[in-house]
C-alpha cells in the first residue's frame, strides 16, 4: 500500500514538473486563432454553396495571382456538394483561364482557353519562377491548405475535440491569418521583405496583406469586410481540400443508423442466448473443459 | 471426449470433402463446439475485433493499392486522386488510415487484458510470444503504411526512424544505407516500403493462424485465472462467444465510424497534407499516436544508442513476461499489490504517450525519464520480486464457484424459460 502511494506521489511530481513547461511551450508557439462559425462543422454541417461561390470569387480575383490550386479541376466547380455552379458556368469559368497544352504537330507547346476537364493552371511555371518573382517567398499550393494547416490544441482540448467533432483548425487559422496583419510589437525585428502577422508561426510572413475592405465586389449584399472575405475564402479552401465532405456526412448518418440498429439487435440476441447460461445453467449442454486436452 | 465434438456432416458433398480435406470439421471443432470459459468478460472480445480489423485493413488496402502510385513524384498526388476522383476513394482511405489506429486501440486493449489476467503464464507462453511477434509486425507495417502518402510527416518519420539504426557502432551506417537503398530517403525507400507494406499483413495473417492454433491447444484463460475443471465451467464457442464478439464488433464499428465519417483527420497530423519536402524540416516531427510511448522512451535516454536499445527493449521485454512474472497466481483480481503496480504501469504508458507528443525539452524530458524508469523497473524488478513476496487472495476452487457465488446456484430450480432445451 505504501509503495503504491509513493508511486502516485512520484507520478504527481512528474505531472507537476511538466505542467509549467507545457504552458511555456504553448506561449512560444503560435497564437490560437479565434474560432469561427462554419456551416460545415458538426455531424450535420454541410457547405454553403453561396459562401463557396463568394470564396471562389476571392480566389480567382486575388489568391490565384500567386497561389496554385493544382489538385482541382474546373469540373469540380459543378460537382454535387460544391459551390453549385452549373456545368455551363464551370465551362465558362474554365474558358477564362489560359492553359498550356501540347506539344502540337510542330512540336510546340501552345496556350489555349481552359476546358472543363482541365485542372486549374498554376500562376508560375515552377517553384523557382515563383520565388524569383516574389522576392524569395514560395506561395503554397492551396488545394490542401485547409487540411495542411493547424495549430497545437493542447490538453485538454485535443480530447474534447474528439467529442465535439472539431475539425476546423485549418479554416480558423486561414481566417485568423488573413485578419492578423499588424504592426510588429516593440522589439520585434522583421526580416527584410516580410510582414508581421499575429497568427503566422514565427510572425514573419512573406505574403503582403492580400485583402482589404471593399476589395472584392459581392453581388448578394454580403458585407465586404476582410473579416467576411477571410471566412468565405477559408470556407472555399475547406471545400477545395475536402470536396467529399457532404457525401461523407450523409453516408455517415446512414451508416450510423444502420450500425445502431444492428448492434442493438446483436445485443438482444446475445442477451437472450446467455440468459440460460446465467440463470439456468442446468439447461445448457455440458462441455469438456478444453477440447484438445485428452487425459 | 464427449460426443458433441465429433463432427458428422449430413451433406454428402461435405462428407466427400471431409474424407479428403477435413476443413469443415476443423472449423466445427475450432469455432463451433470449442469450449470457452463461461465467465469471459468483454475484454476477451478484442481477439475477434483484431481479426475483423485485419480483414478490414487487407480489403481496403488491396483496393487502395489498385489506385496508388509508389513513386516520390506521384505518390502524394495519387493519394489525392483517390480522395477526390476514385468512387468512394475517400471512404477507403479514411477507413484504412483510421482503421490502422483502431487496430492499435484493439491490440493495446488485448495486451492490457493479457497482462491484467496473467494470460501469458504457463501453459500459454508460446501463445503470448506469438502475440508479441504480431505486435512487432503491426508496428513495422503501420510505420511503412504511414510513409506511403509521402507527405511531410511521412518523409520525416521515415528519415528519423530509419536513422535510428545509425546509432549502432560500425554496422550502423551501412545498415541505414541498405535500408534506404541509397544515401537518403528517396524513391527506392518508398518502393521497398510499399512492397513490404503489402507483404507484411499476410505474414501477420499467417502468424495469427499460429496464434489461434496455440490458443486452441491450451484453451482460453479467464478472469479467475483458474483453469476450467468440469463441464460446468465452459460453454460452446458458438453461439455464446460468437454472439458476444459480434455485439462488441458492432460497438467497435460505431466507434470507428465516428472517426471515419465525422473526424477523419483527428488522429492524423496536418503536416501530412503538405507534400514531402526533403529541404524543409517540420518544427516537430511526431509519429502516429500509437508509437508515442515508445518514442518518449527513445528520447528520454540521453545516449542515442542506449535510447534505441531501450526502445527495442521496451517491446522485446514483453516477450519475457512469462518468466519475469514469478507469481503462480494468474489473475490480478487475486493479487492486490500486483494490481496496483499494474494500473500504475498502464498510467505510465499513457503518460509516456503524452510526453512523446511534446517537444523533448525541460520538464518533459525529466518526466519522461521518471516514467521510463518505472516502465523498466516494473518489468525487471517489481514483477520478479512481487511474485516472491506478495500475499495473494484465496482463489476460487473452480470457475463455476466464482461465477455462481453471487448469482443463482448451479442446478437452481427455477422454471425453464419458454423454448429452452430440456
Amino acid at each position: 500500500m505504501n509503495a503504491h502511494r509513493n508511486i502516485i506521489v512520484a507520478l504527481a511530481l512528474a505531472a507537476s514538473l511538466s505542467a509549467p513547461c507545457l504552458r511555456a511551450a504553448l506561449a512560444q508557439e503560435q497564437e490560437v486563432p479565434p474560432p469561427q462559425h462554419w456551416s460545415f462543422a458538426g455531424p450535420f454541417g454541410l457547405y454553403d454553396p453561396e459562401q463557396l461561390q463568394r470564396g471562389f470569387k476571392i480566389y480567382r480575383e486575388v489568391c490565384s495571382t500567386c497561389h496554385s490550386l493544382k489538385l482541382l479541376a474546373f469540373r469540380n466547380l459543378a460537382d454535387p456538394g460544391g459551390p453549385g455552379f452549373s456545368e455551363a458556368q464551370a465551362a465558362a469559368i474554365a474558358a477564362g483561364f489560359q492553359v498550356t497544352d501540347g506539344p502540337n504537330d510542330q512540336g510546340q507547346m501552345y496556350q489555349r482557353p481552359g476546358r472543363i476537364g482541365d485542372h486549374f493552371p498554376s500562376p508560375f511555371p515552377n517553384d523557382q519562377a515563383a520565388r524569383a518573382a516574389l522576392g524569395g517567398a514560395l506561395p503554397p499550393d492551396m488545394s490542401d491548405l485547409a487540411k495542411g494547416r493547424g495549430y497545437e490544441r493542447g490538453f485538454p482540448w485535443f480530447i474534447i475535440d474528439a467529442f465535439t467533432q472539431y475539425q476546423e483548425e485549418g479554416p480558423d487559422y486561414i481566417h485568423a491569418l488573413l485578419n492578423g496583419y499588424e504592426n510588429p510589437s516593440a522589439g520585434f525585428t522583421l526580416p527584410p521583405g516580410a510582414q508581421y502577422n499575429q497568427y503566422f508561426p514565427g510572425h514573419a510572413i512573406g505574403m503582403p496583406k492580400p485583402l482589404s475592405d471593399g476589395q472584392v465586389e459581392y453581388t448578394d449584399g454580403t458585407s465586404t469586410t476582410v473579416d467576411q472575405y477571410g471566412r468565405d475564402v477559408a470556407a472555399f479552401l475547406a471545400w477545395a481540400s475536402e470536396p467529399k465532405l457532404d457525401e461523407r456526412k450523409r453516408l455517415g448518418f446512414q451508416v450510423f443508423m444502420y450500425l445502431i440498429v444492428l448492434t442493438g439487435l446483436l445485443y438482444f440476441t446475445k442477451k437472450r442466448i446467455w440468459h440460460e447460461v446465467k440463470h439456468h445453467p442446468e439447461l445448457t449442454e455440458p462441455r469438456p473443459p478444453t477440447e484438445y486436452r485428452r487425459s | 471426449m464427449s460426443g458433441h465434438s465429433i463432427y458428422e456432416p449430413q451433406n454428402s458433398i461435405i462428407q466427400w470433402l471431409e474424407r479428403r480435406l477435413p476443413v469443415a470439421s476443423l472449423v466445427y471443432s475450432s469455432f463451433i463446439v470449442y469450449p470457452t470459459p463461461r465467465n469471459l468478460n468483454y475484454w476477451w472480445t478484442f481477439g475477434a475485433i483484431l481479426s475483423f480489423m485485419l480483414g478490414v485493413q487487407i480489403i481496403t488496402g488491396i483496393v487502395l493499392a489498385m489506385h496508388y502510385t509508389p513513386h516520390v513524384d506521384f505518390a502524394f498526388d495519387s493519394v489525392e486522386t483517390i480522395m477526390r476522383d476514385v468512387n468512394y476513394g475517400w471512404l477507403l482511405r479514411y477507413l484504412h488510415a483510421n482503421g490502422a489506429s483502431f487496430f492499435f486501440v484493439a491490440v493495446y486493449a488485448h495486451i492490457a487484458r493479457g497482462m491484467y489476467y496473467g494470460s501469458y503464464k504457463e501453459p500459454r507462453e508460446v501463445l503470448w510470444i506469438l502475440g508479441v511477434i504480431l505486435f512487432l509486425l503491426m508496428v513495422v507495417t503501420g510505420f511503412m503504411g504511414y510513409v506511403l502518402p509521402w507527405g511531410q510527416m511521412s518523409f520525416w518519420a521515415a528519415t528519423v526512424i530509419t536513422n535510428l539504426f545509425s546509432a549502432f557502432p560500425v554496422v550502423g551506417d551501412p545498415i541505414v544505407t541498405w535500408l534506404w537503398g541509397g544515401y537518403a530517403v528517396g524513391n527506392p525507400t518508398l518502393n521497398r516500403f510499399y512492397s513490404l507494406h503489402y507483404l507484411l499483413p499476410f505474414v501477420i495473417a499467417g502468424v495469427v493462424v499460429l496464434h489461434v492454433w496455440a490458443l486452441h491447444m491450451v484453451g482460453q484463460n479467464n478472469p479467475t485465472g483458474v483453469e476450467p475443471k468440469t463441464e460446468k465451467d465452459t460453454v460452446a464457442f458458438t453461439p455464446y462467444a460468437t454472439m458476444k464478439d459480434a455485439f462488441f464488433i458492432g460497438l467497435f464499428c460505431l466507434f470507428l465510424a465516428w472517426f471515419v465519417f465525422y473526424i477523419p483527420n483527428y488522429l492524423g497530423h496536418s503536416d501530412n497534407y503538405i507534400p514531402a519536402n526533403p529541404s524543409q524540416t517540420p518544427t516537430h516531427i511526431v509519429p502516429e499516436w500509437y508509437y508515442l510511448p515508445f518514442y518518449a522512451i527513445l528520447r528520454a535516454i540521453p545516449s542515442k544508442l542506449l535510447g534505441v536499445v531501450a526502445l527495442g527493449g521496451s517491446i522485446v521485454l514483453l516477450a519475457f513476461l512469462p518468466w519475469l512474472d514469478t507469481s503462480r497466481v494468474r489473475s490480478a483480481n487475486y493479487r492486490p499489490l500486483y494490481r496496483q503496480f499494474l494500473v500504475v504501469f498502464f498510467l505510465v504508458v499513457i503518460g509516456l504517450g503524452y510526453l512523446g507528443s511534446q517537444p523533448p525539452e525541460g520538464g518533459y524530458v525529466i518526466a519522461a525519464r521518471i516514467l521510463t524508469a518505472y516502465y523498466f523497473a516494473y518489468l525487471l524488478i517489481i514483477l520478479p520480486l512481487l511474485g516472491l513476496f506478495e500475499k495473494t487472495k484465496p482463489l476460487p476452487s473452480s470457475i463455476s464457484e466464482a461465477v455462481l457465488r453471487d448469482g443463482a446456484p448451479v442446478g437452481a430450480s427455477a422454471p425453464p424459460p419458454p423454448g429452452a432445451r430440456a
